[in-house]
């Protein structure tokens, strides 16, 4: 019960993403998003194994402190709080998400679960959550906003591995937690740089390479 | 061996990255490649006595495929590295630790992933891979290398996140067959028969569009103009042959499991299909195509796409794929150092500004056009004896349009192509071009030497044993244990 609780929870902070224009309140949305699906496993009724509460701890770590901190990082040196002029508003970018949600849940009835499997809501939600990542880093023009997009697209497809959470070897869940920490701290490297060359961070200014 | 593979390079990296000495560093790169080169041929010398599996739980291993893609990788790697002092001595300008220390970086993970025996621990690999990759492009330092970067690492992370979506989907396709972890790739491979189909598939069609961005098949390949064109021509080339060759690897690797599934029909039609829209959007793109790095991208769209096709088509075509990975590799390098000797003699890569480089620096100019003559399929370079193979099994098919279709694609790439190199190489010098300080020297033209004669040898003669290994890994591929 808790579980579908947490993942209702999730789906919402989707539509959240999609509808703010406060990059730093997108960021925030992304961050709690993250610590709920970190705190997933526990309310899976998994808390009894001491890897799974290695797995949590490390995931709430990243998700809820580290890439917080680079993003607060990154903000600092940047003058602008709003995503300003999207490609496509914020209706319509809810209305999308709306319809996103909506082919997730039919894309995951196509997909057959485990015979008696208690993750039904695991599949659409994850998808759904993949689907706005795509949302944002498409429809977004600050590069800080489609940083956000990504960790979304990311946390859509932890969501889904935390169907196989009992059996994945710590080996490459502490490999994906590491490289998604090391792939922000790097995008928030490179903008960094897009601030100091452009004096902004609208990706509208990296347009100069083309046929 | 495994571990030493790995390790050498990361621990030189780390040094390159700590040590104040720019000669101590620029000395690494060469020592590095030479010994990994040599402790892999090594650790290969018997590689049909290697356990491919080393027990089903294993996580690191050399198999023929990994030997043989690891192989290519580090041959090229080495000319590179010969290469590479040479150039960044004529960058003085350049803080050189981060090139350093990340090119070391990708010869540590290229090794991790073609040792790798489980999914998670390739995608692992293949994702750190581009974050080492990053800083490369954005060696310049200007706008438009910081945009170039900026769509590799979007683009590229968007692709490898998909791909472990992928990866998962194969997971629970194992799950729901009862397979129990560590699922490395023998035990998949073993238990292939009880896989989920709809997972799988869908698993297959993820992981091709993820590792496929990271290939650069079209239309995922948006990121690779920019990224070849905007950083020098010796991460052109080790971009162009190396990691588009890890990519290449990690696809294989689930094509595999697909294979020994019983899905063999269903991945083939995707990968020729794919392989032939990467020949078909790069032609067009190749056409009055002014910008002679972005020439190469293209080209390098290209041959991603005749891998594919290759792999594809299967059988003997699947084997000269494999062998094509290599050809590939050296005329990328042969193609991308030599354009980049020709940018430092003219400070640009354009047409018109860049005519008559046969004239301007013989030696280069000579390289890229005997390159380019290799890349197009002329014999006697390797290219040709893999690209006529390929066209030749397609053609026996009962698909034979295919076959038709990669015919004409070659040749109209070769058209296209052929009219902006030879305006480079052949045309006028112009009269009022300044003339930078760089001339040919042995140290950036020898080891374009040394990768071209590798092509004409391979194009010519091939050992019995890296033969045989070919032949052993495509059998791999195929699913066949």
């Amino acid at each position: 019960m808790l579980q579908d609780l947490l993942i209702a929870l999730i789906v919402l902070t989707n539509f959240t993403l999609v509808a703010t224009s406060r990059i730093n309140k997108a960021i925030q949305v992304a961050v709690i998003q993250g610590v709920l699906l970190g705190l997933l496993p526990l309310a899976m009724g998994l808390g009894r194994h001491l890897h799974i509460i290695l797995m949590v701890a490390a995931a709430v770590t990243v998700k809820g402190w580290l890439i917080p901190f680079l993003f607060r990082r990154a903000m600092t040196k940047v003058k602008i709080r709003r995503e300003v002029d999207p490609y496509i508003g914020y209706t319509a970018s809810l209305v999308l998400c709306a319809l996103g949600t909506g082919l997730a849940l039919v894309l995951a009835s196509n997909l057959p679960l485990a015979p008696g499997s208690e993750f039904k809501l695991f599949v659409p939600a994850s998808l759904s959550t993949l689907l706005t990542g795509f949302i944002l880093l498409i429809t977004r023009r600050k590069a800080l906003t489609q940083v956000v997009g990504y960790l979304v697209l990311e946390n859509g497809i932890y969501l889904f591995g935390l169907m196989l959470v009992e059996e994945m070897p710590m080996l490459v869940e502490t490999g994906i937690l590491l490289d998604l920490f090391v792939g922000i701290f790097v995008m928030g490297i490179v903008i960094n740089h897009i601030t100091v060359a452009f004096d902004s961070m609208d990706t509208r200014h990296l347009a100069e390479l083309k046929d | 061996m495994a571990w030493f593979l790995i390790i050498l390079p990361l621990l030189a990296a780390v040094l390159a990255f700590s040590t104040r000495s720019v000669t101590l560093r620029l000395r690494l790169l060469p020592v590095t490649g030479a010994l990994h080169l040599a402790a892999l041929l090594f650790a290969l010398r018997s590689w049909n006595a290697l356990p491919a599996a080393s027990g089903l739980g294993a996580w690191l291993g050399l198999d023929a495929l990994g030997g043989w893609t690891l192989l290519v990788i580090s041959v090229l790697f080495c000319v590179c590295a010969f290469y590479a002092p040479a150039y960044l001595a004529l960058r003085p300008e350049r803080d050189n630790r981060v090139f350093v220390t990340s090119f070391l970086c990708f010869l540590g993970l290229a090794s991790l992933l073609a040792q790798a025996r489980h999914p998670g621990l390739v995608w692992v690999a293949m994702e750190t891979t581009t974050l080492a990759t990053a800083p490369l492009i954005y060696f310049n330092h200007n706008r438009r290398s910081l945009e170039a970067t900026w769509k590799y690492l979007i683009i590229g992370s968007v692709g490898i996140a998909l791909a472990l979506l992928g990866t998962l989907f194969v997971a629970y396709a194992a799950h729901m067959g009862g397979l129990a972890e560590p699922l490395t790739f023998s035990r998949l491979v073993q238990g292939a028969g009880v896989l989920s189909r709809p997972w799988l598939r869908a698993g297959f069609v993820l992981t091709l569009v993820g590792y496929g961005t990271k290939m650069g098949l079209a239309p995922l390949h948006t990121w690779k103009p920019d990224a070849y064109g905007e950083s020098p021509g010796v991460i052109g080339a080790l971009l162009a042959g190396g990691v588009t060759s890890c990519a290449f690897l990690a696809l294989l690797r689930i094509y595999t499991v697909v294979a020994a599934a019983g899905e063999l029909q269903f991945a083939r039609e995707l990968m020729v299909g794919m392989g032939l829209l990467s020949m078909l959007w790069a032609a067009v793109f190749m056409v009055r195509q002014l910008d002679i790095r972005r020439l190469l991208a293209y080209s390098s769209v290209e041959h991603m796409g005749i891998l594919a096709f290759g792999i594809g088509i299967g059988g003997r075509a699947a084997r000269f794929a494999l062998f094509h990975l290599a050809a590939n590799a050296l005329v990328k390098g042969v193609l991308f150092m030599s354009a980049g000797n020709i940018n430092r003699s003219y400070a640009s890569k354009r047409l018109p500004y860049v005519t008559g480089a046969i004239r301007r620096t013989p030696v280069s100019g000579w390289l890229f056009f005997l390159g380019f003559l290799a890349i197009t399929g002329t014999p006697p370079f390797a290219p040709f004896i893999s690209e006529f193979n390929i066209a030749a099994t397609a053609l026996a098919r009962p698909y034979l349009w295919t076959g038709v279709a990669f015919l004409v694609l070659l040749g109209g790439i070769f058209l296209a192509m052929s009219d902006t190199v030879v305006q480079v190489v052949f045309g006028t010098p112009p009269p009022d071009r300044a003339r930078t300080p760089y001339r040919d020297t042995l140290a950036t033209t020898a080891p374009l030497l040394v990768a071209l004669a590798l092509t004409v040898t391979m194009g010519l003669w091939l050992p019995e044993s890296l033969s045989g290994m070919i032949q052993s890994a495509a059998t791999q591929v195929e699913g066949q244990r």
